[in-house]
């Protein structure tokens, strides 16, 4: 049978088909909807962990154990992932291990756009390609069947073109491989110096045998046409290359390490000019053209964004892009109308305190016109960087400084930032913003909402006792729509000579979908002094020539605003 | 093969759109590919669905200049979107207007001469009031699927075909609603 699905899902269904057992995540753009989709099949235990870290300790366990297990997370996801990573090299498997990293090259959900293929290189680990949905599936399979076999964890690497990309898939039956016996065997499994030293060339042999493996390996594939020009591609790019330049020969890597060297040598020594197109770091080049091989590369290509049909075509063949018109107003993403952290962020910018935030949808408080947001660097740093400015410039800029940071993001990493601050001596005044979800990768449950992947109830993680176990004495929880509650428990806590946390707590309008009685503006009591549209609420409006509105259809009546008008100018129920 | 950009403000349906598009392809037999915007980009900025129909699809991005057909769920990114479009190319527009945030700032206007501009580039563009037509079916949220009603009937689909795939895509409880709007977009001038 035939189904149009997404790349993930279809990753999602290479798992299932392959008899995983075992299936832990953190959600991270692109990668989240694979975890998304496995947790329907009942056959699977799906998990969301509290962060990659976890979740690969967990995948690694289950696979010792015997039985197969995929872990999935987005490239910067493997940063946190990286210390059992290099060391899960070393031990090799007993039931296969697949990690999926979803790559974000030209970062439409991220903070950066590293090129995990790096990590693949640095463990001496294989790492396979897809280029669609189909491939997405074959390849998740034969990951696990290659995992076994040479006894070695497996990276997929997919890219946001793949990931949310929709291609027809053939289905097929899930094959239960069933648990491998587990034989306890610490020269594999305990990684002391001394058993470490001899399966540090266990690998480096697996690597070498992977790398004279691959030049007959299926996915990797040549397609020869005319011989003027060949590419050599990976991934979604080979789609864009085959689009671009029909006429093209191409050498295709299904896996991405370790590379097809005879292969490489072959096919470089029939076209006349060389290509390496590839997304991101030129990484396929630098190892090619180390053989001595003349290529072109990132010459031409950018190391930055993604490429298209477009760029290839401009690039290879000159051929111009249409630009887009720049002179109209740009859209950037925006806090929701009722999000419960704009309230929180319009505080922190009156009170004109240095914030330093994490990555989530409060990252939106970065942009106009609330333009609260000093800092965003990673998972969990607004707790440590808070903490270095309090330790850098003292009591007098720590009174004007807070943390702010979402509850996934405080469970994921912030816990230790808190222990830190508290260990130290330190004074950061510390805002959870609780809207009880993973908000802005769709919505997952976390550790803090009492809910698993698959809504059943469990433990609630109680934020306030875990920051209190840690040491903070003073913690305030107050509802983050009331502003004047919000900004006198911050002036209150900027005032105390030690560590101390406000949850700003409120569920995301997203996932309450509670329907409220929409608010309008009075146009006779309205003074026209504009302060309610310094909130940046979308549904809020203003003609030219200063006449304010309120959309009835998107406006969830939060009362926000309501806040901010001193002429009583904001009623409830608004009509569309 | 058509080359389809179905292109908005995040939230305004345009996943919905293109997957009734997958559906179709899949009912009537061919090769289809999808391409959607998750995470970030969602929350309000402007978001593009690229879905391409026809046999062996390659790419599941519409290349810049090569859409036979724009559908713009908001008349401002139909502008920003237009050179996508081929230079025979066919636009749809929403008439429906929602303010960048530059705008509700203040710090930019939205331009007035959005129809007038849209016209010069394409002269095959086609201006559909999608709000109020949802508005007629009972809910402003069916103008996704009020706009995909005349891109099936400007690209030729046939009208049973679309239902089906409406029918697939959309959960039962929403049905009635939805095949209203379809119907209201498929017929409108």
């Amino acid at each position: 049978m035939k189904k149009i699905l997404l790349g993930n899902e279809a990753i999602a269904r290479g798992a299932y088909e392959a008899g995983v057992k075992v299936s832990t995540a953190y959600p991270g753009t692109p990668s989240t909807e694979i975890t998304e989709a496995i947790a329907k099949y009942n056959e699977i235990y799906a998990e969301w962990s509290p962060n990659e870290k976890v979740a690969l300790e967990v995948a690694i366990g289950a696979s010792v154990a015997g039985a197969r297990s995929i872990v999935c997370m987005k490239h910067v996801g493997v940063n946190v992932a990286a210390d059992p990573l290099f060391t899960l090299a070393y031990t090799g498997v007993n039931g296969g291990l697949v990690l999926v990293v979803a790559d974000d090259p030209g970062m439409h959900s991220s903070q950066n756009e590293q090129d995990s293929r790096y990590y693949a290189i640095a463990n001496s680990i294989p790492m396979l390609e897809p280029s669609d949905s189909g491939e997405a599936k074959e390849f998740t399979k034969l990951a696990f069947e290659m995992s076994e076999k040479y006894d070695t964890p497996v990276m997929l690497r997919s890219t946001t073109r793949v990931s949310h990309s929709q291609s027809f898939v053939e289905l097929e039956e899930r094959n239960e491989v069933g648990v491998k016996p587990y034989i306890k065997d610490i020269t594999k499994y305990a990684m002391m110096p001394a058993m470490a030293v001899g399966r540090h060339k266990v690998v480096e042999e697996r690597i070498k045998k992977l790398a004279v493996d691959a030049n007959s390996m299926s996915i990797n594939k040549i397609t020869y046409k005319s011989t003027k020009i060949g590419i050599i591609c990976s991934g979604v790019v080979a789609k864009y290359a085959e689009e671009a330049l029909p006429d093209a020969s191409i050498l295709k890597f299904g896996m991405v390490n370790p590379l097809p060297m005879e292969m490489i040598k072959e096919f470089a020594g029939k076209v006349e000019k060389l290509y390496v197109i590839e997304e991101l770091e030129p990484i396929f080049e630098t190892q090619i053209k180390a053989q001595g091989i003349e290529c072109i590369g990132k010459e031409i290509f950018s190391i930055q964004g993604e490429f298209s049909v477009a760029l290839i075509k401009n690039k290879m063949l000159g051929e111009p892009i249409p630009v887009a018109d720049t002179t109209l107003p740009v859209r950037p993403p925006v806090m929701c109308p009722g999000c419960p952290h704009r309230s929180v962020f319009y505080v922190l910018k009156k009170l004109k305190l240095m914030v330093t935030a994490d990555i989530g949808c409060y990252t939106l408080g970065a942009g106009q016109p609330l333009n609260a947001v000093d800092t965003v660097v990673c998972m969990g740093a607004s707790i440590g960087m808070c903490h270095g400015v309090d330790k850098a410039l003292g009591r007098e800029q720590s009174k004007k400084t807070v943390a702010v940071i979402g509850d996934s993001t405080f469970v994921h990493s912030g816990i230790t930032g808190v222990v830190d601050a508290v260990y130290n001596q330190g004074s950061s005044t510390i805002i959870i913003l609780d809207n009880s979800t993973t908000g802005m990768t769709g919505h997952q449950p976390n550790p803090a909402t009492g809910r698993t992947i698959r809504d059943q109830v469990t433990h609630q993680l109680d934020l306030e006792k875990v920051v209190r176990a840690c040491g903070v004495n003073s913690v305030q929880t107050v509802d983050a729509y009331d502003m004047v509650a919000v900004e006198k428990a911050i002036k209150e806590e900027l005032e105390k000579d030690e560590v101390s946390v406000i949850i700003a707590r409120k569920p995301c309008v997203l996932l309450t979908k509670e329907i409220k009685t929409p608010y309008y503006i009075d146009n006779n009591k309205c003074k026209k002094c504009g302060m309610c549209m310094k909130i940046g609420c979308p549904a809020i409006m203003m003609t030219k020539d200063k006449v304010f509105s309120i959309k009835a259809d998107q406006c969830v009546g939060c009362g926000v605003c309501l806040q901010m008008c001193k002429f009583d100018a904001i009623k409830l129920g608004g009509k569309n | 093969m058509a080359n389809i950009l179905i292109v908005g403000v995040g939230g305004q349906g345009t996943l919905l759109a293109s997957r009734v598009l997958g559906n179709y392809a899949v009912l009537t037999g061919q090769d289809c590919k999808l391409s959607e915007v998750h995470g970030m980009s969602q929350r309000g900025g402007s978001v593009v669905t690229h879905v391409r129909v026809g046999n062996n699809i390659l790419s599941p991005i519409v290349a810049v200049g090569d859409a036979d057909i724009i559908i713009a769920f908001e008349k401002l990114e139909a502008l920003r979107w237009r050179h996508y479009l081929k230079k025979d190319g066919m636009m749809v527009v929403n008439e429906q207007e929602i303010m960048p945030m530059p705008v509700i700032t203040g710090a930019m206007e939205y331009p007035n001469d959005i129809k007038q501009k849209l016209q010069e580039v394409c002269k095959n563009t086609l201006f559909i009031n999608a709000a109020e037509l949802a508005h007629e079916c009972g809910n402003v949220k069916v103008a996704n699927v009020i706009m995909l009603g005349a891109l099936a009937k400007n690209l030729g689909f046939k009208y049973e075909d679309i239902i089906e795939a409406v029918k697939m895509t959309v959960p039962a409880r929403f049905l009635d609603i939805n095949l209203m709007a379809i119907e209201k977009g498929f017929n409108a001038k």
